[in-house]
């Protein structure tokens, strides 16, 4: 993809932005249509577009493998973890009320939490899904 | 105070190791997290069937939400009987994994097994606690997808086709299920399993439910493999890896039963079934259908695990058979043999996995003159077969009996006898390993035995010293099972 | 109520049956996936549908508003369609991995490579 300058060009000017965004979506996410899900998806999507417009193997250097895989599982134990705190505190599982003085408050505690966890597992599943099929077909080529 | 959350940890400690697998990548460790998860399950079932057993159901709100409008997970006799095969077969199944997964899977993959493991565990503990109806779609939809990767992990290739199909029709199951889910979220405006039930009595002949029932029972047969909707099962079980196989055998389809009783009897209740809809009689034409073809079908076989897994459909045909006879008689005997067949067929598969560990594969040839290389692996599998077939002193006879009892209770003298004969069957089919593994002589000179693993031996020998317990000593068993069923009868009125 | 006001029902029904129609009648592996999904799409509108209250506005409690929709159904969607994405990627996988072994994504084709490995054993 030498040629391409002004793909790369603009790739590199949208990146930002797009993570930027993923950033607005999953901490406005209280107050407007959002949240960790979509945040995940639209940052794994920065990756995915750095991935095809520089290769691969860039994105892959860029967030490694080890990365991806660790955000699976790391993202589902934050939420989980999030459950055992409210047991700690006193709660049922997954109960957010206890986790602040105000039980509204905690309501919004535990969102927030739970949210993060979302969007780090799905940003991880979505760009593990991408290097699966993306590297599996180049190894088919040079076959 | 721990002792008050017991319903949410049994599901969140093995759903919590899955990502820890995940995580910490080695998998010696994961194995060690993924049977210590098991074992805590079961631990905790075991806590919780003394809990309800002297206190009555215990009803848990997730995340403090109170029911009917948030999430819960209610325990009753029936459910906690589930929990404890589940969580049971689980953490017997997971130490063997350890040194069968290495010969059977590439490199690399064994940790990923663990994770699936612990998720698959995790979605059939879940389906058998939760109490509402969503909830109970997505934990069906974790333990599936799990199981899906689960089979096609297996080292032929054709179990990748295997599991493509068994995901198609899978999730065919799932969504028609969902559907049915829906039109009765439409119809009552709820999803708390007891709240609809409440909310149904009453009304429960209108059309919107009618099509609810309809849906649910081609869903959740799809799933649990009622003739003529196996197809996916006998490729699955055979393609699988045999810790796989054993794991899904003993516990996958059976808490697909529980859910079809579930919405049977707690949901829909026995006015619609019996007056309104000839449901029982189609059910009990299908379970014989079930029971006599599939054990014709197997007695043909060539490989042994397709052998054993068409003996699976049959099987379910005699639990779907319990169902079907609708009286507190009948029920028992199916929530018996539910408990019995897991133990039996865990045994089996288990053992089998420990033949194909030497010989590779398990066609019936490559088990000639099995017992005079192998000769306690070849006696394991034929005490489990006996079990199969219903000898006096196994775990089947008493499920058979208590059935064959049931039928002469329901006037339904025929039925005892259909029983009876198609065990005979069952006769044929187990002989045919026996004639294999005794009488015939070995086809090449015997495999030179490998090291015995001893997690692997121990597990397998467990199952099968339950099937000759619970042959004797049927006071748990039983027991428990006449208890769920009466509740279940009880809630169906 | 006529029968076109149930028009929801109507294209539920129409999605539900086209996707189980592809899923059983086409071979190919990767139209049976889309099949698959088709037919899920149905049940998200199934219960979608219903939730929106005629004259209801979002569900998010302010003066001067009485009637809201029913959020629920969205909340339960939102879940259904993540487990009809994960099935839909493993499935492709799946699909992948069988390109890969036998070259083929067409179902007989696949049936008849198995039979003539059997028969060659």
């Amino acid at each position: 993809m030498k040629g391409f300058l002004v793909l790369r060009i603009v790739a590199k000017m949208l990146i930002p932005y797009i993570l930027v965004f993923a950033l607005y979506v999953q901490f406005h996410g209280d107050y407007s249509p959002g949240g960790g899900f979509q945040a995940g998806v639209i940052a794994a999507a920065a990756i995915m577009l750095y991935g095809l417009i520089f290769g691969l193997p860039s994105a892959r250097r860029l967030v490694p493998d080890a990365v991806v895989e660790t955000m699976v599982g790391l993202g589902v134990l934050i939420y989980a973890g999030v459950g055992l705190v409210g047991l700690a505190l006193g709660g049922n599982y997954l109960d957010y009320f206890v986790l602040a003085r105000d039980p509204v408050a905690g309501q919004l505690r535990g969102i927030f939490w739970v949210e993060i966890g979302v969007a780090i597992t799905v940003s991880g599943v979505m760009l593990k899904i991408f290097y699966m099929f993306a590297g599996r077909r180049r190894r088919d080529d040079t076959r | 105070m721990i002792l008050a959350h017991l319903p949410a940890l049994e599901v969140v400690v093995p759903l919590i190791a899955a990502p820890l697998t995940l995580v910490l990548r080695r998998a010696s460790i994961a194995w060690a997290l993924t049977t210590a998860a098991c074992a805590i399950s079961f631990v905790v079932a075991l806590l919780l069937a003394v809990e309800v057993a002297r206190g009555g159901p215990i009803s848990y709100a997730i995340g403090s939400w109170a029911p009917p409008w948030g999430i819960e997970y209610r325990v009753d006799a029936l459910s906690s009987f589930m929990l404890v095969l589940v969580s049971g077969i689980a953490t017997v199944v997971a130490p063997y994994a350890l040194r069968s997964v290495a010969t059977e899977l590439r490199g690399g993959q064994g940790t990923l097994l663990y994770t699936m493991f612990c998720l698959c565990v995790a979605g059939l503990l879940g389906m058998s606690i939760t109490g509402d109806a969503f909830n109970l779609f997505v934990f069906m939809e974790i333990a599936s997808l799990s199981s899906y990767v689960l089979i096609a992990l297996g080292r032929d290739r054709r179990a990748l086709l295997a599991s493509f199909q068994y995901l198609i029709l899978g999730t065919i199951g799932a969504t028609f299920f969902v559907i049915g889910v829906g039109l009765l979220f439409l119809k009552t405006g709820t999803l708390n399993l007891a709240d609809m039930a409440d909310r149904l009595h009453g009304e429960s002949t209108d059309r919107a439910v009618r099509a609810a029932l309809a849906f649910i029972v081609v869903g959740m047969s799809l799933k649990l493999a009622l003739f003529p909707l196996h197809l996916w099962l006998p490729n699955a079980y055979t393609y699988a890896p045999s810790t796989v196989t054993a794991l899904l055998a003993a516990t996958a389809t059976k808490v697909s039963v529980y859910v079809l009783m579930r919405f049977y009897f707690d949901v829909f209740g026995l006015h619609l079934l019996t007056r309104v809809l000839p449901m029982q009689d189609i059910l009990m034409g299908l379970s014989i259908l079930a029971i006599v073809t599939a054990s014709l079908v197997a007695v043909w076989q060539t490989d042994l695990k397709r052998l054993f897994a068409y003996s699976s459909v049959a099987q379910i045909g005699y639990i779907t058979l319990g169902i079907a006879l609708g009286t507190r008689e009948g029920l028992t005997a199916a929530i018996v043999h539910l408990f019995n067949h897991g133990i039996t067929k865990g045994a089996l598969f288990l053992l089998l996995g420990l033949v194909a560990y030497y010989t590779g594969r398990t066609p019936i040839s490559s088990v000639r003159g099995l017992a005079r290389s192998m000769p306690l692996t070849t006696f394991g599998i034929t005490l489990a077969g006996l079990s199969l077939v219903g000898v006096p002193g196994t775990a089947g006879f008493v499920s058979k009996w208590t059935l064959v009892l049931a039928a002469f209770e329901a006037d339904q003298w025929w039925l005892g006898g259909i029983v009876v004969a198609t065990s005979l069957i069952a006769v044929a089919y187990v002989w045919r390993f026996v004639e294999a593994a005794y009488l015939s002589a070995p086809a090449v000179p015997s495999p030179v035995p490998r090291d015995r693993p001893l997690s692997m031996v121990v597990p397998a020998w467990i199952l099968v010293g339950a099937c000759i317990w619970f042959g004797f000593d049927t006071s748990y068993t039983v027991d428990a099972a006449r208890r769920a069923a009466t509740l279940l009868l009880e809630a169906a009125q | 109520m006529s029968v076109l006001g149930h028009y929801n029902y109507w294209v539920t029904v129409f999605l539900m049956t086209a996707g189980l129609y592809i899923v059983i009648a086409r071979g190919n592996l990767v139209k049976k996936l889309i099949g698959l999904s088709i037919f899920q799409t149905s049940v998200y509108l199934l219960y979608v549908a219903p939730g929106k209250v005629i004259g209801g506005t979002a569900p998010i409690i302010a003066p001067g508003y009485t009637l809201y929709s029913n959020p629920l159904p969205h909340v339960l969607i939102l879940t259904a369609i993540v487990v009809g994405v994960a099935t839909l990627a493993l499935g492709l996988a799946l699909a992948v991995r069988i390109h890969e072994q036998y070259g083929s994504i067409e179902e007989d084709e696949i049936l008849a490579a198995d039979r003539e490995a059997e028969e060659r054993a």
